[in-house]
């Protein structure tokens, strides 16, 4: 096992999937010259030259969609958003043509295409700049969705997604990139998209969170631990496909589930994994399932308006007392 | 002092029935077609009667395809292409068989020009399982990727940067193939272009854009949704452009093969404004209360199959009988191709699940 940053480990995929297949291609603001906004291609254009790490203008529509033609023409290309927040401007080739095109056409074009950047609040950054945009990329069919918590998670899934014959998303974080993690130095190390990962084990309580939510369970369920709760985190991993037998058979377990998610509460995967539970393990259930997530309001620019926005440790362990009846 | 406010407040330039003149309105004004003869651009008396022949063929096809519409035999959109023939035909037949086109929803005779049977298009338009996209496209979403034909798409100006990535992968693998994508009028309004557009001068990809001008965007004639001349953006970020009239097949074919030679060897863009004009409605719903009768007469007038006709007898190149054999050819072909979609299975149940993925077994949300 070696150290890595997270950057580093995104880059160690990247780079390996492009040594091994000269059909992949990074294109992005800043990917190239700059050596990446995050630096999460560093060294990458040196390496590979101008013919595959390619810096766009600010045109995240025009881009997105020159990479998915190049995907329908035979290429598999890396596409990187400085933000997901930006992506939204390339919403309509990501959602109405990447994930639509070989279904429309009868199965004749494939779109094997990497949509990638960091994703959700990086502090206060203001109202357009906050948002988590996985749930809602995976409520559109043809789409892969994974947004991971740590570097080892980033390398195997990312070169999963690169290899993937489908579109995908990736996203990652401003503020986890400096997170360091043992990385599997395996040779050709790969997870499987779709598996999520028992990632603490307990007997009192499920929690499932992913991205940087997942770094917030393990704070509470250090503070619980205290207390003699013990949790059981579970990380998804992958959005969608969702490993849903994962999280039932933890539920099945400790019979409790506290749910976090960075995203908004309506609709996103907070209220999708809520759902399930209710459908495959309501016998199971000692308690109504919880979820902490951000409210239902834009994210303020002022401290403490922020602090208060923000998924806190105390909400999840409130959480957890909630469905522990321990309150 | 406020500035005094206007009663009379407007945004958008109004359509018909502000003419002074009593003129009636054009939808475009086509520039002159080509001298040039069919020896000077390389068209041998076979290529000419295979052009008439595919011009036909779109247009029957079409005109049976709307038949079939108001009988019930099947619904969503049908977008007719009628009175814009000579484009496509000229366009592929400039172009190497193994180049790419990539079209908007309009896209029945783009189909049929890269190898579409009208069987499969029929049945596409049916519904049904035989269809090119076994029936999961329907009318805007023909496609014959073996061919190079990417497809219609419906979102306007969505694929106009998928016709730039067409030709950045050609470019990355310097494999000698050029793309064209063609879209309407309305697209220019779009930011897809221009975001397209500065990637692909800048990046000098191998691609020819292509406006197929038929003077409306839906009902909004151009004069009403754009500024100046359409093809002059193509100034503002360096591009080679040109003007052809789309009424004439000798003019497209001359003019696109031109562009084609130099797209090929420079390995630069351009965009292209064709001139034309639609018969029909924006599909078929539109009652057509933005365009008189006279507009639309004025341009049946200029009709390019029976332009091609008329240069074929009067060239000497083929007999009337002979022509009338093609057509008759053509009528059967369509006809034949109607009972095949009408004879044809739907999709079966299990198929709603399939084309999704690349996985033979692929996960899906419950």
């Amino acid at each position: 096992m070696a150290e890595l940053q997270f950057r580093e480990a995104i880059k160690a995929a990247i780079d390996e999937e492009m040594a091994k297949d000269e059909k992949v291609l990074i294109m992005g603001e800043e990917v190239a010259e700059y050596n990446g906004a995050y630096k999460t291609t560093e060294g990458l254009l040196d390496k590979y030259g101008y013919k595959r790490v390619i810096d766009t203008p600010i045109s995240e529509l025009g881009f997105a969609g020159i990479g998915v033609g190049a995907a329908m023409n035979g290429l598999r290309p890396i596409v990187e958003f400085m933000t997901f927040n930006f992506a939204v401007l390339a919403a309509d080739q990501i959602i109405n043509h990447a994930s639509k095109v070989k279904y429309m056409t009868g199965g004749q074009i494939d779109c094997p295409i990497v949509f990638r950047g960091p994703n959700a609040s990086a502090g206060q950054l203001g109202a357009t700049h906050s948002v988590a945009y996985d749930s809602m990329y995976a409520h559109f069919p043809g789409l892969k969705v994974i947004y991971t918590s740590e570097p080892d998670d980033a390398k195997g899934l990312l070169k999963s997604a690169i290899r993937d014959d489908n579109p995908v998303l990736f996203m990652e974080s401003e503020q986890m990139y400096g997170l360091k993690g043992e990385v599997s130095d395996e040779e050709d190390y790969i997870i499987p998209i779709g598996k999520g990962k028992i990632k603490r084990e307990g007997e009192h309580v499920t929690l499932v969170a992913h991205g940087k939510m997942y770094h917030l369970a393990v704070q509470a369920a250090k503070e619980l631990a205290k207390d003699n709760v013990e949790c059981e985190i579970i990380d998804p991993r992958t959005v969608k496909p969702l490993d849903l037998p994962l999280i039932i058979e933890s539920i099945k377990k400790t019979n409790r589930c506290v749910i976090l998610d960075e995203a908004h509460p309506f609709g996103g995967l907070a209220a999708e994994v809520g759902f399930l539970i209710q459908r495959e393990a309501f016998d199971y259930l000692d308690a109504p399932v919880q979820r902490v997530t951000l409210p239902d309001v834009c994210a303020p620019f002022a401290k403490n308006l922020f602090d208060l926005w923000y998924p806190s440790v105390k909400q999840v362990v409130d959480a957890v007392n909630q469905v522990t009846y321990r309150n | 002092m406020a500035k005094k406010k206007s009663g009379n407040v407007e945004f958008a330039p109004r359509g018909i029935g502000d003419e002074k003149s009593g003129a009636v309105q054009k939808g475009v004004d086509l520039p002159a077609a080509t001298k040039s003869k069919h020896k000077d651009l390389g068209l041998s008396a076979a290529k000419l009667k295979a052009m008439y022949e595919q011009m036909y063929l779109q247009r029957r096809f079409e005109e049976r395809a709307m038949q079939q519409y108001q009988k019930g035999k099947f619904g969503g959109f049908l977008h007719l292409y009628i009175g814009q023939e000579a484009i496509s035909t000229g366009t592929t037949f400039a172009l190497n068989d193994d180049d790419d086109i990539i079209t908007a929803y309009r896209d029945h005779g783009w189909g049929l020009c890269r190898g579409i049977t009208p069987s499969e298009g029929m049945a596409e338009l049916f519904g049904k399982a035989t269809g090119c996209s076994r029936g999961k496209g329907g009318s805007m979403h023909f496609a014959k990727a073996e061919n190079h034909f990417w497809g219609g798409y419906g979102i306007v100006g969505g694929h106009i940067p998928i016709g730039g990535g067409l030709a950045f992968a050609n470019k990355y693998e310097q494999n000698g193939r050029i793309s064209t994508c063609f879209f309407g009028d309305g697209a220019v309004d779009q930011g897809a272009l221009h975001e397209t557009f500065n990637i692909a001068q800048l990046w000098k990809l191998p691609a020819i854009f292509v406006v197929e001008n038929n003077g409306y965007s839906m009902g909004t004639a151009a004069r009403r949704h754009t500024v100046a001349d359409i093809v002059d953006r193509a100034d503002g970020y360096g591009m080679k452009s040109a003007v052809i009239n789309g009424m004439d097949v000798f003019s497209v074919y001359e003019k696109m093969k031109e562009i084609a030679d130099d797209v090929r060897k420079n390995s630069e863009p351009w965009f292209v404004e064709i001139r034309t004009y639609r018969y029909r409605g924006h599909s078929m719903s539109d009652p057509q209360k933005y365009r008189t009768k006279e507009e639309l007469e004025e341009y049946q007038k200029i009709d390019p199959i029976e332009r091609l006709k008329t240069y074929i007898l009067e060239n000497d190149i083929a007999k009337e009988a002979a022509l009338e054999k093609i057509e008759e050819k053509v009528e059967q072909e369509v006809l034949d191709a109607v009972e095949f979609a009408d004879n044809s299975d739907f999709p079966k149940d299990e198929e709603l699940y399939e084309d999704m993925f690349v996985e033979d077994d692929p996960y899906f949300h419950t």
